[in-house]
């Protein structure tokens, strides 16, 4: 697992993504921290965190578009599923590695938040509710990545069904406000990554989001793990 | 130390592989033989645990490869049709993390690096140790999927086509390096360069739309049908030549391969069988009598292509029409019966030519 994961880092910043998924991430972060905390002499970074979920979605498709479809795409697949290690092994190095790139973005709120606090009183609860939140969310967003990628030899594909399957996710309260069957709009209203979010931006952490999130994770490493597995089914 | 048994292996509807069986002692090195899309790299992939089968089982060392994959995998080594290679990283570091990867275990004095660092002196790779693998040429890439295959010198070792895209000397260099690795390891290789699955391999297996063939000495299958065959270089008219040899009771055949050389006639002799009789003495005899100067003369041993086409003509009529009768589609029949038929097609002479011209190729090498 940990030769995978250190592949994987090596890989990120070998080619150009890891850079440009961190300087846009740092460029957008640091635009609406200006816009919506400096800009009105404020320490609080709710408008950061908020903005940040709507560029987590725009850019963790590209952060997991290559993870496992490259692999299929340059037959490096070959040396990794005839090699003594257990297929979980190589989902999980490959899902870590997509998180820590991930986190090293979401890192820079601390780091605003830290300055800020020379200047100003911080609500520290709501900034740690935060940066969970965005973390599991992530978490949850990259597994779905590490999924499609490991269903098509495409990067291209596997970026835009990932995009697809994210805003869905992320938006499938707003979507089906019309359904008038109470237990399927609750359905999608419990199933919203929007509205499971929310609670940690004010600085709720609700053990039922931390595991919904969570559970989110384990499915989707599982199902990549089958989607895998499943070259050697008989 | 590898048993297969029964293999069997379907792509939708297509049969890759029927009903294989053949096992591999350790200390020796297995040719594959066969065509485009014979299986022999579905067989490799299965056996390597890359893929799954239909039915059979695939046992290393005793470990089932579906049963027990890790314990399976330890043991192999493995470069498939194209190096898994990434292309991103270098030589050195792409090693590094394939040993990881392979989780080798080494002596206690044997250092990580050490160890890579002995393979790639062993396959001429110093020079490009700390280079991007994509900047690389063929032959070092061929070679670095080579390097990744010996890590930790695996117990078994499996290579498709391992000397694709090599140089004629690094050919040899890799072939004695396998020769002399197969000593007292398991190695399968395929190849469709014939000479070199005779030169290397102890056995052969020719592999024909996923049956076995043959399972037998590279030596005995070249001897399947024994004949004698020469190519003569005569200089004299050729439309003379070739009339008068027929006429002799010792030569069975005789065809020209054209004017190699001003004047100087190729031909293609094939001698009758028979004890004390050397067809060779008689043309010499020949030339003399009819004022034709003989400038050189040698022997056509059958290749192992030819064996080859001799043995799948022979499944022909038998195997691949009884199973496909029963189980594939009257489609597929009239597709095989075609390329069957395409395979009667090619004529004596247009094999004997091309025996010769690969017999050059070798010699040129």
């Amino acid at each position: 697992m940990l030769a995978i994961f250190k592949r994987e880092i090596g890989s990120y910043f070998n080619s150009a993504i890891g850079y440009a998924y961190l300087a846009v991430f740092y460029f957008f972060s640091g635009l609406y921290l200006f816009l919506t905390s400096l800009a009105y002499n404020s320490s609080n970074l709710s408008g950061v965190f908020g903005s940040l979920i709507t560029i987590s979605m725009f850019l963790v498709p590209i952060l997991t578009m290559k993870l496992i479809s490259e692999e299929r795409k340059q037959k490096t697949d070959q040396a990794l599923l005839t090699s003594p290690i257990k297929l979980s092994s190589i989902v999980i190095g490959k899902f870590f590695a997509g998180l820590f790139i991930y986190v090293l973005g979401i890192l820079i709120t601390v780091v605003y938040a830290i300055t800020l606090s020379f200047y100003a009183p911080m609500e520290w609860t709501v900034i740690i509710g935060n940066v969970l939140g965005i973390i599991l969310l992530g978490g949850a967003l990259i597994s779905i990545g590490v999924f499609v990628s490991s269903t098509t030899e495409s990067q291209v594909i596997s970026a835009i069904v990932s995009f697809a399957i994210m805003m869905f996710l992320f938006f499938s309260d707003g979507f089906f406000q019309n359904i008038t069957n109470p237990t399927i709009k609750e359905f999608f209203v419990q199933m919203s990554f929007f509205t499971r979010f929310q609670d940690f931006t004010i600085g709720i952490i609700d053990i039922s989001n931390i595991i919904f999130f969570i559970s989110f994770i384990v499915v989707f490493n599982f199902l990549t793990v089958r989607t895998l597995e499943k070259r050697r089914w008989r | 130390m590898i048993e297969v048994k029964n293999l069997c292996k379907n792509y939708g509807k297509k049969k890759a592989l029927s009903d294989l069986t053949f096992s591999v002692k350790k200390g020796e090195i297995l040719g594959f033989l066969g065509p485009n899309g014979a299986g022999k790299s579905t067989t490799m992939n299965i056996l390597t645990g890359y893929i799954s089968t239909t039915g059979g089982s695939v046992k290393i060392d005793g470990f089932d490869i579906l049963d027990n994959p890790i314990e399976a995998k330890q043991k192999m080594g493995y470069l498939p049709e194209h190096p898994p290679l990434y292309p991103d990283m270098t030589v050195a570091k792409y090693l590094s993390f394939m040993f990881d990867l392979k989780k080798v275990s080494l002596n206690k004095q044997e250092k990580k690096q050490a160890h890579i660092k002995s393979i790639c002196n062993l396959l001429k790779l110093d020079d490009v140790y700390k280079r991007i693998i994509k900047n690389l040429s063929k032959g070092y890439k061929q070679r670095v999927g080579l390097a990744q295959a010996l890590l930790g010198y695996p117990e078994v070792l499996i290579l498709d086509e391992p000397t694709v895209g090599l140089d004629p000397k690094q050919i040899i260099e890799i072939r004695n390096l396998i020769k002399g690795f197969g000593e007292n390891h398991t190695v399968i290789l395929s190849s469709h360069i014939l000479s070199e699955v005779q030169a290397i391999c102890d056995r052969v297996i020719v592999l024909n739309r996923g049956i076995l063939v043959a399972d037998d000495t590279a030596f005995n299958l070249s001897n399947v049908e024994a004949c004698v065959k020469y190519t003569a270089k005569i200089q004299g008219d050729e439309a003379e030549v070739l009339e008068k040899c027929k006429q002799l009771d010792s030569i069975k055949e005789i065809l020209s391969l054209g004017e190699k050389e001003k004047g100087v006639y190729d031909f293609i002799i094939e001698g009758e069988v028979g004890e004390g009789q050397d067809v060779r003495k008689s043309i010499f005899d020949f030339a003399v009598e009819n004022n034709w100067i003989l400038l050189g003369i040698h022997t056509n041993e059958m290749s192992l292509e030819e064996a080859f086409l001799n043995l799948t003509k022979d499944i022909k009529e038998t195997d691949i029409t009884k199973q496909d009768s029963s189980q594939v589609e009257q489609v597929e029949q009239v597709e095989q019966v075609e390329q069957v038929e395409q395979v009667e097609q090619v004529t004596k002479k247009d094999l004997i030519i091309n025996n010769i011209e690969e017999e050059k190729d070798v010699s040129d090498i």
